[in-house]
This record gives C-alpha cells, structure tokens and sequence, in this order.
C-alpha cells in the first residue's frame, strides 16, 4: 500500500540522510520525497511517499523516525483526512495547429502552457496524482520529451 | 581557549576521570591538551579496544564510557564497539577526529565519513563545524547518550576546530525540543496493567536490561513478591534480579532454562519490563507464549508492538513505572497452584550437565568460580558457548555484575569490557570468561592491563574448537566442522611475555586452586583451562521452533 507520511525537522545537515536511512536499511525505496523550509528557517518539512507491503514494518519505520533526534513531529497522512498536490512540468512536441486541442484538454484536465518555441511546449500542471497521471496521458499522444514531477505535497485539513 | 581544552574541559564538567583512547594525526591538539590535564586517558593496544573499555566502564558503573580515536581508521575501527554498544543501549561518547574543514570530502590522508559510517549504529551524531558550537555538541552528546533509551554517540571533531579560539560556555542546561523521552507511564494503562495481574492465574514477569538501566532492581523485587509470580529475565537482564532467589527462573530463550521457558509457554499473564522480545528470546513468534496477555513496559516506543502483540502498552521508566504499578494493585493474584507448576518443572527439567569425563567441564570450572566469590565480583565473558556457560553456571546478585554483548554479540568484546569495568571498580574482583576463539580477537589489550596494572583475570575455557559454530555444525550440519578447529598460542608464555601471570590447568582438582591463585595475584592473570572439546551448551532451541521445544541433551 502506498503510504503518504509528514516530518517535521531540524534543518540540520544530515538529517535528510538519517530520514532515508531508516527507509533503505530496510530495502524500502521511497517513491517520491519533497523537502523545503518552513516558515520557522530552523524547521524543514519532508513529504515522504513509500510503497509498503507490510504495514508492521511501516509502523516500525514510524517509530523509528520519531526516534530520530532531529525529528520533530511523524504524521502518517495515509488514515487521515488532508490534500494533496504534485506538481508537474512537461516538455512536448508542440505544432502551433494543435494549440486548439492542448487548450481543450486544459480545460477538461488541469495543466497550461508556460513556454513554447518552435516545435517544442513546456505544461506545467498542479494536481493530485489521479489528476496528473490522466493529464499526462493525453500529452502522451503528443509525444512527451521530458517530464518532472516534484512528488506529493500533502497538508491536513 | 582551544577547541581542544575546551572539549577536555567540557568532559571535565560531565565528571569524566578516565577515558580510553589511541593518539593519531587529527587529535594532536588533544593530546597535547592530555599531557597535563587532570583526564587520565588509558592507552589501549587498539581503538575497538577502546570502544569496548568505554563500554564495559559503563556497563559497570552506569555512568557515560568515553573513547577517543584518531581519524580515518582510528574511528573505523571504533565501529564495532560502538555497534556493540548500541546494541545493548549503553551510553557512550565516542570522539573522532577529523581531517580540517576545508579538505572534507576531498580523500584527504586517513579521512573517512565517520559520521556517515556510524548514522546507523549510533543514538545519535555529530559532525563539529564551529569551534563555538564545541561545548554544547559535547553536553548534548552527554544528555542524548544518557537519558530516554541510552546508547552511544559520536562527536566528529576537525582539527581544525581543535585549534580554533574561542570563549568556553558551559551550558547548564539542555533541552532539546524535537528529544523528549517519556519517563512516567500513563496512568490509565497502568491501571489496566493492575487489574490483569489481579485477575491473572499464571503470571511470569519476563524482565530485561531496562531494569537495570533504570535502576528498578528492587521494585522489581517488590512487585515479584507482593504478587507472588516468577522471575525470568533475559541475557541482558542477568543481575536485574537475584540469581539464588526462589521466585527466579534464570534466563529464557534459546539457551535458558527449561522451566523459564515452559512457564513463558504457560503463562496467562507476561509482565515485560525493559525487555523487547527478541528472536533469541521467542523462538518461533506464532507459537509464542499462546495463551498470555501481554503487558510491556518499555522507554522506547519503538519496542513494543515490534515482535510481539501487546495487550498493555506503557512508554516509560522501569523504575517509575513499577512504582506506580505497585501503588496500583489492589488485589493480589492467588499463584500457589502456578508456582507448584513452575517448581514441578524445574524439579523434572534441571539444568544439568554430565561431570564424567576425565576432562574439564566448562560448568564446573563456573560452579567452582561461584563457590569462591558467591556473586561478589564481576563477570565479564565473549561471545559463544563460554558466554551461554556463564549465563547458565554463575549466579548474578546484584545488576551490574554480568557485562556481556548481547544484542550485536561481538567477539573479542570481553577482555577490553572487564578491563573497562576493573577501572570503574579497581577493588572489585573482575573474571572474563572467555573461548579460545574471542580471547585471540583483542588480546593484544594484555599489554595495556599490565601497563595500567589493571589486573583482571582472564578465564580461557580451552576447547580447540570455536564452539558455538562447531556445535550448530554438530547438530545440523553433519558434524562437518569447516573452520571450526583453531590453534592457539602457548597462554603461559604469551601472558609471562607482556609481563601477566599465565596458569595451565589440565585436571579437574586443579582447576579451584587455579582460580583461588587467580584471585590472590595482584597482576593480569590467565587461566588457560584445557576443556572438554566437544562439550555442547543445553538446553537448546533450535532457530524457528517454539521455545518449549528444547534438545535438553546432557551430553
């Protein structure tokens, strides 16, 4: 089950290795992982997305996080009630005829042009992930030349 | 001041009078600050020696161990004393120098990622970029190492920042806000705690290292009283309670007792207190103790629920906690017909072994070391079937009294940790019990215990073999010994050579005067005991079968 999980920090150096440590010793890849300063310069927030087969061994990981001594607050998002958002920037062959068809995907899906030249558009889209992968596959029948995504940002409501 | 005399001083303030360490190019500025200062540092032969002295003068005096190495493989070579100290939740402060700042991450000349390396196996660490930070990273060091669930940290200090000038400020007082361990349980789960014991049949209080750590040893004793209920503790628990008590059952697991086992099996009710149910404890996990309710007190969140369904959980304290549980018991559980039960196996399942070869038995020798101290000394063992001996064959009174690696279980641990203890006890009788295999992985410390006069007496049960694998080998694996046979030098001459006292003993009727010897000679002693080879530690429970199904062989 993929799991969605919040940790507050110390904005330390290496705390983010010690964060991933405890997710690689026990041969977990994490799926996406997004970390900025707060509005407190001290604190960072890390949004961490893992695939977990065995929820012990995730409650496990919990605790152990928690026991981390740069590691302020855990919240695991995956029992509680919060948003989400990712956001995505999408390089695509780009023909000036097919604008009108990108503009009426845009308004069925999220997304926008941002940028485009010659043969060549850039998307960015903020959305949850259901929202974003249904994007991504209309631009697909474009031909996507790069994407990056920055992982999921969540917050409780 | 210096960065150097700043951390000596900040060590000062934390009490520390010995610490165990090797010199190196990165922590010149701190041993030129040693020369004069009012540390004394114990030159050890090798820095894990260090790390394990560090230990086992904490494992006996329940203060902070500090060790101190060089960068590079100075600090590398700590890793597998701190392993083994985090482990076992021992607090200590390693402290590694480091190359300067500014060649940091460029392979500088014995450079090594030290912090990296150690993230794993430590509390905590610290990499000390600012000289100002210096005395607040070591008393937060010291806090972190020895409050909550105590285990070692690590102080990376470049030599750079030995150099640099600063003012010294002591901090008073340290709270760290994202660090707040849970000393008192919560009162509700304590209550519930109550009412299970007053409404349980068969009750076994299964009691761990926490007990020591904390202290709880009497509370312990008081709450095994009033409720009338058995006493297994774990290897590391060893000395939480009163091995010749008539409510204890010796250790559990997979070379306990029989009877510890069967009333764990049996039992409606487990107390755990400090102890975390490791795999050497439970054996197969779903076939563990089927009928019990589980209470378990425990300082680290992160041990409960790990292995074992827990029906009371309580975060804090031992020593608190038992204290509030004592207030809280109103009814105390009528146990007589469980406690026949217990006597009656331990009537039928003895620990026992067959004293009829014409060559030492192991046991013997430990019975005979009991018979002379009476649990007033301190044993420390290696890694094997010696250290299962000792668990089984001695009788530990008082915590404190047992230093063994459990967790990590190091070989080559024993001998540096008894000469750690010796330092923190300079009048106690200090034994190492120790195979021929472990005493040959850090024996190179005979040179600083006769430098030191730091006289403890080494036990070498002598069996040719590195027994524990040579058993396992034995017994499932066709007898098919594959490096296990193992040569050893001449004791006596190599002990007479670094200036200690060796004696070898081949009989059985000398093996008491050996030890009475021992005992008198004011210097190192080692006993080399020429043992039955192919002795083998019982009972026994094989890996991934339930604990109750021992091989109970007196062989």
């Amino acid at each position: 089950m993929r799991h969605t999980i919040s940790i507050l920090v110390e904005n330390k150096f290496g705390v983010l290795a010690r964060v991933a440590g405890l997710f690689s010793a026990r041969g977990y890849n994490i799926a996406s992982l997004a970390v900025s300063e707060t509005l407190d310069p001290t604190i960072s927030y890390m949004t961490i997305v893992v695939d977990a087969q065995n929820e012990k061994i995730l409650e496990q990981i919990n605790k152990q996080l928690n026991k981390l001594i740069d590691v302020i607050t855990v919240t695991d998002f995956t029992k509680k009630e919060h948003i989400d958002r990712e956001l995505v920037l999408v390089k695509i062959n780009f023909l000036p005829k097919n604008k009108p068809k990108l503009e009426a995907i845009f308004n069925r899906f999220v997304g926008k042009i941002i940028y485009h030249k010659a043969d060549t558009a850039i998307i960015e889209a903020v959305g949850d992930q259901d929202q974003i992968n249904e994007l991504l596959e209309e631009l697909n029948k474009f031909g996507i030349k790069e994407l990056v995504r920055t992982g999921k940002l969540a917050i409780s409501n | 001041m210096i960065g150097a005399r700043i951390l000596l001083e900040s060590l000062k303030k934390e009490g520390i009078e010995v610490i165990f360490g090797y010199p190196g190019g990165q922590v010149l500025p701190i041993f030129d600050q040693l020369y004069d200062f009012d540390i004394k540092l114990i030159l050890t032969r090798h820095e894990q020696g260090a790390a394990h002295a560090a230990d086992g003068f904490s494992r006996a005096t329940g203060k902070v161990g500090v060790c101190l190495a060089t960068s590079g493989p100075g600090a590398t070579n700590l890793v597998t004393g701190i392993a083994t100290a985090y482990m076992d939740s021992i607090p200590m402060v390693a402290i590694t120098g480091q190359v300067g700042t500014h060649l940091i991450g460029n392979d500088a000349f014995q450079e090594a990622d030290v912090t990296g390396i150690t993230r794993p196996i430590t509390k905590h660490n610290f990499l000390v970029k600012d000289v100002k930070d210096l005395a607040r990273t070591i008393a937060e060091a010291f806090y972190i190492a020895s409050s909550g669930r105590p285990g070692p940290v690590l102080v990376d200090i470049p030599l750079d920042v030995q150099r640099a000038d600063t003012e010294f400020i002591w901090p008073e007082k340290i709270s760290i806000r994202s660090y707040q361990p849970t000393y008192s349980g919560h009162p509700g789960q304590i209550k519930k705690a109550a009412k299970l014991i007053s409404s349980s049949k068969k009750p076994i209080i299964y009691a761990g290292g926490g007990v020591i750590t904390s202290g709880a040893h009497l509370e312990l004793k008081e709450l095994a009283e009033k409720i009338q209920a058995p006493v297994t503790t774990t290897f590391m628990g060893l000395g939480g309670f009163p091995g010749i008590d008539k409510l204890f059952l010796g250790m559990l697991g997979m070379h306990g007792t029989a009877y510890a086992n069967h009333a764990v099996m049996e039992s409606d009710l487990i107390i755990a207190v400090g102890a975390r149910f490791d795999d050497r404890v439970t054996g197969r996990l779903d076939d563990f103790a089927p009928g019990a309710k589980v209470i378990h007190i425990d300082i680290d969140p992160s041990s409960i629920s790990k292995n074992v369904r827990v029906d009371v959980p309580i975060v804090g304290d031992a020593k608190n906690i038992l204290k509030q549980l004592l207030c809280e018991i109103k009814k105390f559980p009528d146990t007589a017909v469980w406690l026949k039960t217990v006597e009656n196996w331990k009537i039928k399942h003895p620990l026992t072994y067959k004293d009829d070869s014409a060559m030492i038995k192991p046991q013997y020798i430990l019975q005979q070391l009991w018979e002379l101290t009476k649990g007033d000394a301190i044993i420390c063992t290696e890694v094997g079937q010696s250290q299962m001996w000792a668990c089984q064959w001695y009788q530990y009174l008082t915590p404190r009294t047992f230093i063994s690696s459990g967790g990590l279980g190091t070989m080559g641990f024993g001998f540096p940790a008894a000469m750690g203890a010796k330092i923190g006890f300079p009048k106690k009788e200090v034994f190492n019990i120790a195979g021929d295999g472990s005493i040959q992985m850090n024996i190179q410390e005979l040179a600083t215990c006769v430098a030191n006069k730091i006289n403890v007496k080494v036990l070498i049960f002598n069996n040719g073999f590195l027994g524990m694998v040579r058993q396992w080998q034995e017994l499932f694996y066709k007898k098919r010994y594959s490096y296990t046979p193992i040569t050893s030098p001449d004791y006596v001459l190599l002990a007479q050579s670094y200036g200690a006292v060796g004696i070898l003993v081949t009989k059985k009727e000398e093996v008491k005067p050996a030890l009475k010897r021992a005992i008198e000679t004011k210097n190192t002693v080692f006993i080399d005991f020429r043992i039955e080879p192919e002795e083998n530690v019982y009972p026994m429970v094989p890996s991934g079968v339930a604990i109750n199904k021992m091989i109970e062989g007196l062989a």
